[in-house]
């Protein structure tokens, strides 16, 4: 049912941007209100969220220790897994955001013949790397449509990623990647009985509007090919805050900015905040100095306990026959 | 209770889900997995709030009015004291690394076992009661409604976690289960939902400072019968002191150890190597619970049961505390007790009495574990040890879930076994160290009513140590916990029989050379050592470890 109704909302959304787009009134609607309003959308939401969850104390100081904690100076110390140094909890994050180190730890359990078995398995690590990674130099490269001059290591970017001059004009490495990371991603959710268990259509539509936005951008380059200089004059527009329309824009450039719209508006309020929360989680954020160092707790409140007063009134006699020392005969 | 099933059939385990949506399996509370309820005068020993009757069979729960909103109202409220709880409740993807990385849905195959379900549980809720998305487009957007229906899935499956963080070493954003279950079970306890094999505990450590409920003299007693036994079977009097004021050092344990088999030989073991080492420490009838299951009922609870050890330390004005061997115990003290508490102004940065070694990793808390004390005493000599009289035994390490994630003690147990054991052997590397798997009983779930629970949640660590009991003949699996060794002799006869369970410090004391001792062709347990009884045999060549 979610992959439906996630599909059926791509392709709605889809629609409405193709009709939009071929109806020259409503241009002006879809390439300049829309992507305008997503972007706010995204920024106001995004900092929103973060400042909603920075707005919650970090109480106690809970890191997940994956290695030798610092001990007897003798005792080798596992420096980034188990971190108890600012440098340390930087090298560690600095691990998860750029390597995804803790995805990169998985392990495959079968239970075969009553023995379980663990084996590495890096394939969504793999696939969740390509995929971040793709739509990074993808979305870097989209600068030179938005920034003029282009810049410097926009073009470098560009020059590499097309290396292979495969095709006429020639096609991105990262644009490969990414459809076929996004594919492989969207498969696990359907093949793998345990992971299309837990899939929500929060989980499909994402998937959706990312091989959308990826298959619109490849057929604008390769099928219906969209007159590049207009959409530069579009995005220059835009980023430059004085937005004009260029009539000779096609559908399926407008199919595909909305899409990207949907996606920027859709971020703060999903599950792709992770790109936020990641940063803030303190499973992985804090030092391993709990024994050396106090942590504080703003809504601290003296704990009411069962006092050694109370106690030794409650048993003085069982202790005093039993010859415990007391405080009071 | 449960039909009696043979570990072929437990074994008969599908790993792989059906294809119904989860929301639509609805739950099942079963005899033999879940645990007796909590009594209601256990709850107001400690005033906690909503104490009923009540069944998890019977389809009224007798929930107090306004339950909903007393939930809801609850879940705001820790939304609003905890960033991990809120981000938790916000940036799951649902990848499912997590999925197979839980000893509970290794074995059980029950698919909400998955800790990503677990967390859905409550984040449904979150989604549906919580977010203007979840409100408007309901399941559509991943949200549910707390009804009595959900709220006994919730109750189900948070007595079916151990909190032992395995899932969150694998989560690329560390989402951590454990987390999710500790403020899960926070607001069942505020409908007076515990079970009462954590709520008895909490309440008897409260008033007698024990789980068992043990008074003063009996807690004294028992020590005694264990020091009586030191007598007869090492030939060494000893007489350590209780809630003795000015002592050095304070040593607290849980008391599991004081009362039953195997701990009781790691009991011994620390009073052989304090008494051989001349240490200046007493023992306290008011702190006498290392463990701590408050922490499995609340994070208030668990700060009023840990605020007796700073307590009881600065009324009998010993420089530091040391902790013996136990898991949850340790998670507490290591990441929880030093914001529980205020600093102790009279105590004092730790320092090994013995060989002068500073514990700066501990010079804040002030409080030392015993397997940081004991190995700090191997490295520099001071314990005379033979590792032969523990030849009989093939040793393997079972990491405890909360010293190895939530502290990181990994070396030192090593090291000490390494010294005083001549056969040590490896379980398979992503079941030890900080991929440990749990005993299968922690977090309160030792009960004898979900004992099917236990056994399926205890297959993968037994499941590896039959691997290097089959390969290595490994005989003993030592560990530096309490529960694990309440627990594991259980879930070893039924998946691994001819496994034994002990304290790494009981080990210790086997091989501990001590001044007038007697022949020692006795073990702690009182059984004859083979090849040293009667006459003394020379003592076998040395293997490699």
């Amino acid at each position: 049912m979610g992959i439906i109704v996630s599909l059926g909302a791509v392709l709605a959304i889809m629609v409405v941007a193709w009709i939009g787009g071929s109806i020259s009134g409503l241009q002006p609607i879809f390439g300049v209100l829309v992507p305008y309003a997503a972007f706010a959308v995204f920024l106001i939401g995004f900092c929103r969220k973060v400042v909603y969850w920075a707005k919650s104390p970090v109480p106690f100081r809970i890191p997940t220790t994956a290695g030798q904690e610092v001990s007897l100076p003798w005792i080798k110390w596992a420096k980034l897994d188990n971190p108890s140094t600012t440098a340390g909890v930087i090298g560690r994050m600095f691990l998860e955001i750029f390597c995804f180190r803790s995805l990169f730890r998985n392990t495959r359990a079968d239970l075969r013949s009553g023995y379980l078995y663990y084996s590495p398995s890096k394939w969504l690590w793999l696939f969740a790397i390509g995929f971040h990674y793709a739509f990074l130099i993808i979305a870097l490269r989209h600068l030179r449509l938005f920034v003029h001059p282009i810049p410097g290591f926009v073009e470098t970017l560009d020059a590499v990623d097309g290396m292979f001059q495969i095709g006429i004009p020639p096609i991105y490495l990262t644009d490969l990647l990414f459809i076929g990371a996004v594919t492989a991603l969207f498969c696990r959710r359907i093949f793998l009985s345990k992971v299309r268990f837990i899939s929500l259509p929060a989980d499909y539509f994402p998937l959706f509007l990312l091989l959308g936005i990826g298959i619109t951008g490849l057929l604008m380059r390769f099928v219906f090919r969209v007159d590049i200089v207009s959409v530069k004059q579009l995005a220059n527009g835009l980023a430059s805050l004085h937005p004009t329309v260029p009539d000779n824009l096609g559908a399926i450039f407008f199919i595909h900015v909305a899409l990207v719209s949907t996606l920027f508006a859709y971020f703060p309020f999903s599950k792709l905040m992770h790109m936020g929360g990641v940063f803030m989680s303190p499973t992985r954020n804090l030092a391993n100095t709990n024994r050396m160092k106090r942590h504080e707790n703003p809504w601290w409140t003296p704990p009411k306990f069962h006092t050694y007063e109370e106690y030794e009134d409650m048993y003085r006699d069982l202790m005093k026959e039993a010859g415990l020392p007391l405080e009071r005969e | 209770m449960a039909k009696e099933l043979t570990p072929q059939e437990m074994l008969r385990i599908d790993l792989s889900p059906p294809t119904q949506d989860w929301m639509d399996i609805p739950v099942e509370i079963k005899p033999g997995i879940y645990c007796y309820p909590a009594k209601p005068e256990k709850i107001e020993i400690v005033g906690m709030p909503n104490p009923h009757e009540w069944n998890p069979l019977d389809d009224d729960w007798n929930l107090p009015e306004g339950w909903k909103e007393t939930f809801l109202e609850g879940m705001r409220e820790r939304l609003d004291k905890h960033r991990s709880f809120k981000i938790f409740m916000d940036i799951c993807v649902r990848c499912g690394a997590c999925a197979d990385k839980c000893h509970f849905f290794l074995g059980s195959g029950d698919p909400k076992n998955m800790p990503v379900v677990r967390g859905e549980l409550i984040r449904s809720i979150y989604r549906g009661e919580f977010t203007k998305a979840g409100k408007i487009l309901g399941r559509l957007a991943g949200g549910r409604k707390l009804t009595e229906e959900v709220l006994k899935e919730i109750w189900s499956y948070m007595f079916q976690c151990t909190e032992c963080r395995r899932c969150s070493l694998f989560c690329p954003y560390g989402i951590d289960t454990a987390e999710i279950t500790i403020i899960g079970r926070e607001l069942l306890n505020l409908l007076g939902l515990n079970i009462n094999w954590i709520q008895e505990p909490v309440a008897n450590c409260y008033e007698t400072g024990n789980h068992l409920g043990l008074l003063p003299h009996t807690f004294v007693q028992n020590i005694e019968f264990l020091l009586m036994d030191i007598e007869e079977f090492v030939g060494i009097k000893i007489e350590p002191s209780f809630n003795r004021k000015g002592a050095e050092i304070l040593f607290i344990t849980p008391s599991g150890d004081v009362f039953a088999e195997p701990g009781i030989y790691t009991l011994m073991g620390y009073l052989m190597i304090f008494e051989h080492i001349g240490l200046d420490y007493t023992w306290s009838t008011y702190a006498c619970e290392g463990g701590n299951f408050g922490f499995f009922t609340s994070l208030e609870m668990a700060q009023r049961l840990n605020a007796k050890m700073y307590h009881e330390a600065e009324r009998l004005g010993v420089k530091w505390i040391l902790g013996g061997e136990c898991g949850h115990m340790w998670r507490v003290v290591h990441q929880y007790m030093n914001t529980f508490n205020k600093p102790v102004p009279t105590m004092e940065e730790p320092v090994s009495p013995i060989t002068g070694t500073k514990f700066e990793n501990a010079k804040s808390l002030k409080m030392v574990h015993m397997s940081e004390f004991t190995a700090d005493l191997i490295k520099h000599g001071k314990l005379n040890l033979d590792p032969s009289r523990n030849d009989h035994y093939k040793v393997t390490f079972h990491d405890s879930c909360n010293p190895s994630r939530g502290m990181g003690m990994f070396e030192e147990p090593r090291y000490i076994i390494k010294n005083v054991c001549n056969h040590f052997y490896e379980m398979p590397e992503n079941t030890i160290r900080e991929q440990t798997f749990c005993c299968g009983s922690g977090s309160g779930l030792n009960a004898g009513e979900n004992m099917e629970l236990r056994l399926r949640g205890g297959l993968p660590r037994a499941n590896a140590a039959k691997y290097v009991h089959e390969k290595y003949g490994v005989n003993m699996l030592a560990n530096v916990c309490a529960i694990d060794r309440a627990v594991l002799p259980a879930s070893m006869e039924y998946w691994c029989p001819e496994m034994q369970v002990a304290g790494v410090s009981e080990l210790v004391a086997n091989a501990l050379i001590m001044e007038g001792e007697g022949p020692r062709t006795m073990n702690l347990r009182g059984e004859e050592i083979p090849g040293r009884a009667p006459a003394e045999e020379e003592s076998e060549g040395n293997e490699d470890v």
